[in-house]
């Protein structure tokens, strides 16, 4: 089992307690020694030797990545390969699921480790937002769609709401589109936009991740084109983690690209050199179409 | 020419037979159901229109819908027969001292109206039907949002879905050991709701979980991927959502709730009340009072009493305002939920 970009255990264990947040790591922290790449930001997320079960079942083998600060990463591999389960790792959706659970192994962000007992899930969630394959906008006024969270976390100040639903449909780039029709439900847009109205709900609460579950598999090329775009210009604000299907769209939006399959990590790199100068032949043969 | 021959030709003429009769089987099928339906609802509307409706204006048997029932007397007054109740009949004696002897044959219920038990029927729905929208929708958001599937769950399961099976009068009977001699509220409105209520929850709970289940599990998951908890989402994002389903499951516990006799009997229905429900001296007195109602009432003048042309007309006019009831709660429940339904749509 080969994970080029994790550093080994012997390794990464260097600083047990060097996962310290962002803002003061400004060495490297997600590059293992030796390894040429574009300039590196300090990781943010850390996992590290995650296994995951879903009953017997196990899903996860060994999981070893680091998820950087502001980056949009990708997670690619053939279905059932483990891509979206890590997803809903980092925000505990797995909880939901009965019979799950981590076998082995950490994730932690900002050096916590967000499976410890003491850890609230409702408080992570907040800061580790999610949009999900199929859009998911909540009956209710567009308006209402994205002051939900908010709400939940007791804003209730108008003025303020007001002020938040415009920068964040602004933010999720369907502000234009339905300035005029706030009171109007959400599940009148159409499919791309509706998906963009749960990405401005997402980024209503001011999250620091933003997971992204096949966020276009639903959509056609035009409105998978629009979301691309704002992917991109959410990538100055929050971190991006992003599972797809779509090789292309991997290559397009994504930083870094980490390829699974059968629920191990078959190599992590930046995109550029995963689609150009793959090292393992699985995933040469993956991203070139030769299964998958 | 020859008959076509080719890939698509007509299928032989005894197939067709075939088809069609079963198409007929099934369309006749219907077609008696409807029949006995209709046979069932002509039949206590044009028996009881007579009851409840009069030829001069106001056209309403005021009597009928407003006043307790009495006994009736007939007799032979000035070679006329007349049909009198309790009441009218003691006045018309003050007028006419020389009818204090005549001969009169008295026929019990059959004057008078059924005020007392529309009340009581009113009062033994709501009452009830609160009782088992609280306790069903609970356990159904307990069972359906919060129980993790296991052995005891299915248990739970299994003995909800029993309960449904078990018959009314066992209810009854149960409502009777447990709330009327054990807790000792007496035949009660109080010992009426809850064994009614019981009987219904088992089909409140499997039709709200139901609704529950129908509410898209992206709501859920996109609430909490906000950081709502597991309660704020049930509340916001679920329950309203389920509420015009589990409504639709509680027009149809309307029906049974007003219309079962068997649970009521030993725990609620009095045979004849004078006073009406609101005349108690205490509050606390209203809870513990047994009521009249429409079905033990149409059963008391069915089957307790002595049959004649008079008691029919009881018969059939309470049926007939009985069944009117029944339909303008479960009308009045299918608009609330219509206006919930388009409030919120997916």
């Amino acid at each position: 089992m080969e994970s080029p970009a994790s550093a080994p255990a012997g390794a990464s264990s260097a600083g047990p307690a060097s996962d310290a947040p962002p803002k003061t790591a400004d060495r490297p922290a997600g590059v293992a020694p030796g390894m040429v790449r574009a300039p590196t930001s300090p990781t943010l997320i850390d996992i590290r030797n995650l296994d995951f079960f879903y009953g017997r079942t196990q899903a996860l083998h060994d999981i070893n990545l680091k998820i950087e600060h502001r980056k949009v990463t990708a997670f690619i591999g053939p279905s059932g390969c483990g891509k979206s389960t890590l997803l809903r790792c980092l925000n505990r959706m797995n909880d939901l699921i009965d019979g799950t659970r981590v076998g082995r192994g950490t994730i932690r962000i900002h050096g916590v480790d967000i499976y410890q007992p003491d850890v609230d899930v409702i408080e992570l969630r907040k800061r580790v937002g999610m949009v999900f394959q199929k859009s998911n906008p909540f009956p209710k006024s567009i308006y209402e769609n994205i002051t939900y969270g908010l709400r939940l976390h007791g804003k209730t100040d108008r003025a303020q709401l007001d002020e938040i639903v415009e920068k964040s449909l602004r933010g999720a780039a369907l502000w234009d589109e339905v300035k005029d029709r706030l009171d109007a439900s959400g599940l009148g847009l159409s499919g791309g936009q509706q998906q963009r109205l749960c990405i401005a709900r997402a980024i209503a609460v001011e999250p620091e991740v933003i997971l992204m579950d096949e966020p276009c598999s639903a959509l056609d090329p035009v409105a998978t084109a629009k979301v691309e775009e704002l992917i991109q210009e959410l990538r100055t604000r929050f971190t991006i983690v992003i599972v797809t299907h779509n090789m292309q769209q991997a290559a397009r939006v994504s930083d870094r690209t980490a390829f699974f399959y059968l629920g191990r990590l078959i190599e992590y790199n930046d995109t550029r050199d995963i689609f150009t100068n793959p090292a393992n032949p699985q995933t040469e043969a993956y991203v070139s179409g030769r299964f998958g | 020419m020859n008959p076509p021959d080719h890939a698509f030709r007509p299928r032989p003429e005894s197939g067709h037979r075939r088809e069609r009769a079963v198409f007929w089987l099934f369309r006749m099928a219907t077609y008696f159901i409807l029949a006995c339906g209709a046979a069932v609802f002509l039949n206590i509307f044009f028996k009881g229109a007579g009851t409840v409706f009069t030829a001069s204006p106001p056209f309403i048997n005021t009597t009928f819908l407003t006043e307790a029932p009495e006994s009736l007397y007939v007799f032979e007054w000035e070679g006329r027969k007349r049909e009198m109740g309790d009441r009218e009949f003691r006045a018309f004696k003050e007028q006419n001292p020389a009818a204090a002897n005549v001969k009169t044959e008295s026929f019990v219920y059959s004057a008078g109206g059924i005020w007392p038990c529309i009340v009581g029927t009113v009062l033994l729905v709501v009452g009830s039907m609160t009782i088992a929208l609280a306790l069903g929708v609970s356990a159904a958001i307990y069972l359906n949002e919060y129980a993790r599937d296991g052995a005891f769950i299915r248990f739970i399961r299994l003995a909800i879905l029993n309960l449904a099976g078990v018959p009314s009068i066992v209810f009854g009977l149960f409502g009777f050991g447990m709330f009327v001699i054990f807790f000792g509220w007496n035949v009660s409105l109080l010992a009426g709701w809850f064994t009614l209520a019981f009987m219904v929850l088992p089909v409140v709970i499997t039709a709200s979980e139901e609704s529950l289940k129908a509410v898209p599990k992206g709501f859920r998951e996109g609430s909490l991927a906000l950081g709502a908890t597991r309660w704020q989402t049930i509340r916001k994002n679920v329950l309203p959502y389920a509420l015009p389903g589990i409504l639709t499951s509680s027009i149809l516990g309307i029906a049974r709730v007003a219309g079962e006799t068997a649970p009521i009997m030993f725990t609620a229905a009095y045979v004849v009340r004078d006073k009406l429900p609101w005349e108690v001296e205490r509050i606390a007195d209203f809870f513990f009072q047994g009521v009249m109602a429409l079905p033990y009432h149409i059963y008391v003048v069915s089957s307790k009493i002595p049959q004649n042309e008079y008691t029919e007309r009881v018969q059939y006019g309470t049926a007939f305002v009985f069944l009117v009831i029944v339909a303008l709660i479960a009308t009045a429940s299918i608009l609330l939920r219509n206006r919930l339904r388009n409030r919120y749509k997916w």
